[in-house]
């Protein structure tokens, strides 16, 4: 069981030092998770620190491909809310 | 092409610069201990004056954040921008404390270095206090600060204090989680992401206990605010009173810069950025609790150089990578340039109190006359306080408001704060009909030179170019100007006008 970082990371850093494994990589174009290193956190801690810092949606995916922090997740917003919530902050 | 003035300001404005008018001046702070208006004399952040005559300098070298702010985008870089978060290289500690000693050497009226981003130097305090040990031992010349959002201040004021830090800044946008729910979407506490309300409850908590534990131990704290119109404008106000109450001295409220091409949320959202007269009005509400910071430039996060310009460039790691530097021999003439800078200080500090006799008594001569109405005026300067800039190589004017009383700084207003356009970005409007668009409300753009076709075209656009007065002190030649225009009649006030102007 591992996660992998895909396509979207913006190489900011804060999940790297967070890792009780040490497994990611401060690789180029993005960042990597080395999957033999992986635990998920499994024993260590909750909730999956990479995931609980990361700032871009949809970008760590766990053993299934699903990503950990889906669209809407980390802004609080819903895609399908996006419209509605875009016309009431453009009247502020 | 037909050019006229533009009713909306453009551009996110700024805190402004210059003077006797302006936030931080020596005045406003005067009720501050001696001890601690020694430390800010010669701080172009926080000395509002020491900023035309000292340089500073940011080095990011903690990228990482432990919250989101709606208006941030932790990816954005683009070195045709200057804003706070933006930077081109992020450098190790040992990176960081070389160009900042190549820096020092070169420049020697720098006297400060600042860890500000992009991330939160609080969330890497390894990277942060390794950089800062390292300089206070071979800098020991230069002023340490630090820039955070307060999360992990708590528990590590007392790392920070053994660095000898003198000054921190806490970014608090408001006292209020239901506000902070509306400005960040989440934190990462306690080895979890928390967000909404709670977040911001948990972030303000530390932010407080952060500023009090600071002040506590005797560090001068700055309070930097972002202005978010319809999020925490008016709420701002109470920000001002309640960090005022516990011990900040100098409170900044910034424009929110917020364009769709940053990526930031609030850009892609739509969330506009204040007017210069909101700005301007916030500003002067909270300016009766404290002193306000106005000459803020919203640098970069790798900014060198004096304030309101940007000397990255000349210090990338390639070009310092072979200097050796004679820092003890560098210290020696950075200590001759400052002793000649503050003589040259008090100097300028006993003409310019002489020009203020004359303008005030330009009233008392006339006292059965309506007031003359105060008139916006756009400066062209490099620093030192004196007009000195071609209006063509202006990327910023500094604005003052000439009035029957005073000459008063009231903001700074950036032309090349978005990417200037035409030629990369394609958004069609000429760079100087750009500028036109900045200097909406000025009535005199005072500049060392300006060429043929601006001339015309700000004339056009109801602007007086004037480069009479190049070289001369900013404030004397404004009100020189304001009373030649007092004299061509020109200052009536409109009828049932008496509001006053701002930037």
């Amino acid at each position: 069981m591992a996660y992998k970082i895909i396509e979207g990371c913006v190489n900011c850093w804060a999940c790297l030092p967070l890792c009780p494994s040490e497994a990611i990589r401060d690789a180029l174009p993005h960042f990597t998770i080395d999957a033999r290193a992986c635990t998920e956190c499994e024993g260590d801690f909750a909730d999956p620190q990479c995931a609980s810092i990361c700032p871009i949606e949809g970008v760590i995916l766990d053993s299934l491909g699903v990503p950990l922090n889906p669209p809407g997740s980390l802004t609080g917003i819903p895609p399908d809310r996006w419209a509605e919530i875009r016309t009431q902050i453009q009247a502020r | 092409m037909e050019l006229k003035v533009i009713a909306e300001a453009a551009g996110a404005p700024g805190g402004g610069c210059a003077s006797s008018g302006c936030g931080a001046g020596g005045d406003k702070l005067a009720h501050l201990p001696e001890a601690i208006r020694a430390k800010i004399n010669n701080h172009p952040c926080f000395s509002e004056d020491a900023h035309h005559h000292y340089a500073r300098m940011h080095v990011a070298v903690a990228p990482a954040c432990n919250i989101q702010c709606h208006y941030c985008n932790r990816k954005y870089d683009c070195s045709n921008e200057s804003r706070p978060g933006v930077v081109s290289e992020v450098l190790t500690p040992d990176q960081a404390v070389k160009k900042v000693i190549a820096v020092a050497a070169a420049i020697p009226q720098m006297t400060v270095l600042g860890i500000a981003g992009p991330g939160d130097p609080l969330a890497n305090p390894q990277r942060t206090l390794e950089t800062f040990r390292q300089l206070s031992e071979k800098a020991p010349d230069i002023k340490l600060c630090v820039s955070t959002n307060g999360l992990a201040l708590p528990e590590l004021v007392d790392e920070i204090c053994k660095h000898n830090i003198e000054h921190v800044t806490i970014t608090i946008n408001c006292v209020d989680p239901d506000v902070g729910a509306k400005i960040y979407p989440w934190i990462f506490w306690n080895n979890r992401r928390v967000t909404g309300r709670k977040a911001a409850e948990i972030l303000i908590a530390q932010q407080q206990k952060g500023l009090e534990m600071l002040v506590a131990r005797g560090v001068l704290v700055k309070v930097n605010s972002v202005l978010i119109p319809g999020v925490n404008a008016e709420h701002l106000k109470e920000v001002s009173r309640v960090v005022k109450a516990k011990g900040a001295f100098l409170h900044n409220v910034m424009p929110l810069i917020a364009e769709p091409e940053h990526g930031t949320f609030f850009g892609l959202m739509g969330q506009r950025g204040p007017t210069n007269d909101e700005l301007s009005a916030l500003q002067d509400a909270c300016a009766g609790d404290m002193a306000m910071m106005r000459h803020c430039r919203q640098c970069r996060a790798d900014a060198v150089g004096m304030l309101g310009e940007d000397r990255g460039d000349e210090f990338t790691l390639d070009k310092i990578a072979e200097q050796e530097v004679d820092y003890a021999a560098a210290m020696a003439r950075r200590a001759e340039v400052h002793a000649a800078i503050e003589a040259s200080r008090t100097a300028q500090r006993r003409q310019s109190s002489e020009t203020f006799v004359s303008i005030a008594s330009l009233t008392r001569r006339r006292p059965a006359r309506p007031e003359p109405r105060p008139v916006l005026m756009a400066v062209a300067s490099t620093g030192g306080g004196v007009i000195n800039q071609h209006f063509g190589h202006a990327r910023e004017f500094l604005v003052y408001e000439a009035s029957a009383n005073d000459v008063r700084f009231v903001g700074h207003r950036k032309v090349d704060l978005y990417c200037s356009g035409d030629e990369t970005c394609g958004d069609g409007e000429s760079v100087l009909a750009k500028t036109i668009r900045v200097l909406d409300g000025c009535e005199v753009v005072l500049c060392s030179r300006i060429g043929y076709e601006p001339w015309g075209q700000l004339e056009a656009a109801g602007i007086a170019p004037n480069g009479e007065h190049a070289m001369e002190p900013i404030e004397d030649a404004i009100a020189v100007v304001y009373r030649e225009m007092g004299e061509a009649g020109l200052l009536e006030p409109a009828a049932g006008a008496t509001q006053r102007m701002s930037a």
